[in-house]
């Protein structure tokens, strides 16, 4: 039901649109059971970026204080969105693996569970 | 006629009589105008209210009544303001890390007093009939009067104190005081029965009592007579704000069957975003009060699920349900205080209060109080934090979090049956992504889209950028997107916030009072005269 408001058709702007971001789309990266970083992760990133260099550019910048990350084997990560799961093409676009404007990315590296196997750090 | 010389004066009014002169008496019916063009805002949410005069003052009190006894609180109030001024109050506390738990109040609640005055504001003029409309305007009056008293409490604080002289400022911009924010403008935005069912009654009614009986509890037992005598002042009207919460719903209830699906909406609604916002004081009440009170689960026993428990079982008469989503709030209720502070701590760069890691003597307390969730889930957490520290490589998070699009908290909460997977919901919505934190968050945004989709996200604005000064050159060699970002925001980056230990508050507390600035970890500096053993007065003192 539409909501109730009392100028018809009310409607808000789309307050973050992608062409408000200056080139940039935005999106959300989360570490599965490594829930020190206890948030999915924002970022503004190029449309055009390759997959692989958002492993090897951005994720160290993010998640790299974990003692985990430098012993993560990028070959098994499970990656997923809302949409399921996916294999990501390191040498193609975000936009050409299917990572679109807010756009939520779950990884999860098995084998790695947290600090001393412990998925709450 | 009496004879010259014996006149007798009119009968004295009986209170009954004055009362209705000075409430219904005051009303009047249009002539020249039509009614509904005079209550314009009160047909279109749905809501039918078929006789006015069928609203009961749930307190008979009339306005002169009223003026007489808030002048007498006033007068009572700020004599033992000036008392505590005169007495360097501030440092009767019982340390300085109580001290961050007053930045929050100051920054992200008192401006909230002050929304709900515009609320109530808005009611007094917008409802038909004469009684709640006087009930709406006293309410009106409370809210500035809390908003005013908290302000001049806590001034004397803010002359010792870091990040509190900026208050209205930050309230409309750092990036965390969007939740507070966020959850008024939602109300105050809404049709007049909403807003009065989200407050009086969802809020008032159903919540507040979390926020008075262990907040106010807690100021007391940690020495805050600023805070208590404003809580103890502003209590004989929260208890008036309650009584009309109930009072309203019973009236809607009462007037039309169709209410009763249009209340249950906004009870699910309200009780959802009223819990979402109260969450910050579980961390408040469980990491900031030095000397604890009771734990935050405890409080939601009794205030919650017991209280509540009773109340929603005697609305069932009406055909009311309980909040559709209380059972996550009692499924989360071992974990929402940890979560939170763990956020904070990780993040604590980038907010205006000072943050520190539990002692031991704290996490034990825990353990005692959440038995099934703080040794499995976040004593870990904590101590591998800790053993960072020592090393001199203190974690700390640097990247934004993703928000929610309702309720503005970063996304992190977990599942309710699953404290180790993040509970992550999303709508596509015209073409557009929308996240959510929870599915009682989902629910809002899927009801009312329209509303949520122009919320202004601080993550998002800063990527835009829309939160820099405007002396800032975002092209400039050297430009610190954070730092400047907190700039606009009011906070002062290494000052307001960061790390307790080594802060100004916490070095000033040990100069100023020769007293520990922790208590559960002893002196951080030569300040304190006893540095042999400096906490065991204060440890016995738990």
């Amino acid at each position: 039901m539409p909501i109730k408001a009392i100028t018809p058709d009310y409607h808000g702007d789309f307050k973050d649109s992608v062409d408000k971001f200056r080139g940039n789309q935005i999106v959300n990266i989360h570490w599965e059971k490594h829930l020190m970083f206890a948030w999915p992760m924002c970022v503004p990133l190029p449309p055009t970026m390759p997959f692989g260099t958002l492993i090897e550019g951005v994720l160290p910048g993010i998640f790299g204080a974990h003692p985990n990350f430098k012993q993560i084997d990028w070959s098994q990560v499970e990656w997923k969105t809302s949409k399921g799961p996916f294999k990501p093409d390191p040498a193609k676009s975000l936009v050409d693996n299917g990572i679109g404007h807010k756009t939520t990315i779950s990884f999860s590296t098995p084998g790695l569970a947290g600090v001393n196997g412990n998925a709450v750090c | 006629m009496a004879a010259e010389g014996n006149v007798k004066p009119a009968k004295k009014l009986s209170l009954k009589e004055n009362y209705a002169l000075l409430t219904r008496g005051l009303g009047w019916e249009p002539s020249y105008e039509k009614h509904e063009e005079i209550f314009r805002n009160i047909s279109f949410e749905g809501i039918k209210i078929h006789d006015w005069e069928k609203w009961e003052d749930p307190f008979r009190l009339t306005m002169d009544a009223y003026w007489k006894y808030q002048g007498e609180k006033e007068r009572k109030l700020y004599a033992i303001v000036d008392a505590f001024q005169q007495n360097n109050g501030q440092f009767n506390v019982t340390d300085a890390r109580y001290v961050q738990a007053l930045k929050i109040f100051i920054n992200g609640i008192t401006e909230l007093e002050y929304d709900s005055h515009r609320g109530f504001n808005m009611l007094a003029r917008e409802f038909p009939g004469v009684g709640p409309r006087i009930a709406a305007q006293m309410q009106s009056l409370d809210e500035l009067r809390h908003a005013t008293t908290q302000i001049h409490t806590i001034s004397q604080y803010a002359k010792y104190f870091t990040g509190m002289n900026e208050f209205p400022y930050q309230f409309d911009r750092a990036w965390y005081l969007s939740i507070p924010k966020s959850f008024f403008e939602d109300a105050v935005t809404s049709g007049p029965f909403e807003f009065i069912v989200a407050i009086s009654f969802a809020f008032e009614y159903v919540l507040t009592n979390l926020a008075f009986m262990p907040w106010m509890s807690g100021a007391a037992f940690n020495g805050d007579m600023a805070t208590v005598s404003f809580g103890f002042s502003a209590q004989s009207d929260e208890a008036r704000h309650m009584t009309l919460g109930i009072e309203v719903i019973k009236f809607l209830l009462e007037q039309d069957p169709a209410n009763v699906p249009l209340v249950q909406k906004w009870i699910d609604k309200w009780f959802w975003r009223g819990y979402r916002l109260l969450s910050l004081l579980a961390t408040m009440m469980d990491y900031m009060l030095p000397k604890r009170v009771m734990a935050w689960n405890e409080a939601w026993e009794i205030y919650y699920e017991q209280n509540g428990g009773a109340l929603f079982a005697d609305l069932a008469r009406y055909g009311i349900k309980p909040p559709k989503r209380a059972p996550e709030t009692i499924a989360e209720k071992g974990h929402v205080a940890h979560q939170m502070w763990s956020v904070f701590y990780a993040n604590r760069d980038a907010v205006g209060f000072q943050m520190w890691l539990p002692s031991n003597e704290e996490m034990d307390w825990m353990s005692e109080k959440y038995p099934d969730t703080f040794d499995k889930y976040y004593r870990p957490r904590y101590e591998y934090w800790r053993e960072m520290e020592k090393a001199g490589t203190p974690f700390k998070n640097t990247t934004l979090p993703q928000l929610c699009q309702v309720c503005q908290w970063p996304c992190l909460f977990t599942e309710p049956d699953d404290p180790t997977t993040l509970s992550l919901r999303e709508t596509e919505y015209k073409g557009e992504t929308f996240h959510m934190c929870s599915d009682g968050c989902k629910d809002i945004f899927d009801d009312t889209p329209e509303k949520f989709v122009h919320a202004w996200l601080p993550v998002h604005q800063i990527y835009q950028g829309n939160c820099f000064l405007p002396d800032v050159d975002p092209t400039a060699p050297g430009f610190n997107p954070m730092y400047e970002a907190l700039r606009y925001m009011g906070i002062k980056p290494g000052v307001d916030g960061g790390d307790f230990k080594g802060s100004a508050d916490a070095t000033n507390w040990e100069k100023w009072t020769s007293r520990p600035a922790n208590i559960h970890e002893g002196a951080y500096t030569d300040a304190v005269r006893d540095t042999s053993n400096p906490s065991d007065a204060a440890r016995k003192a738990i």
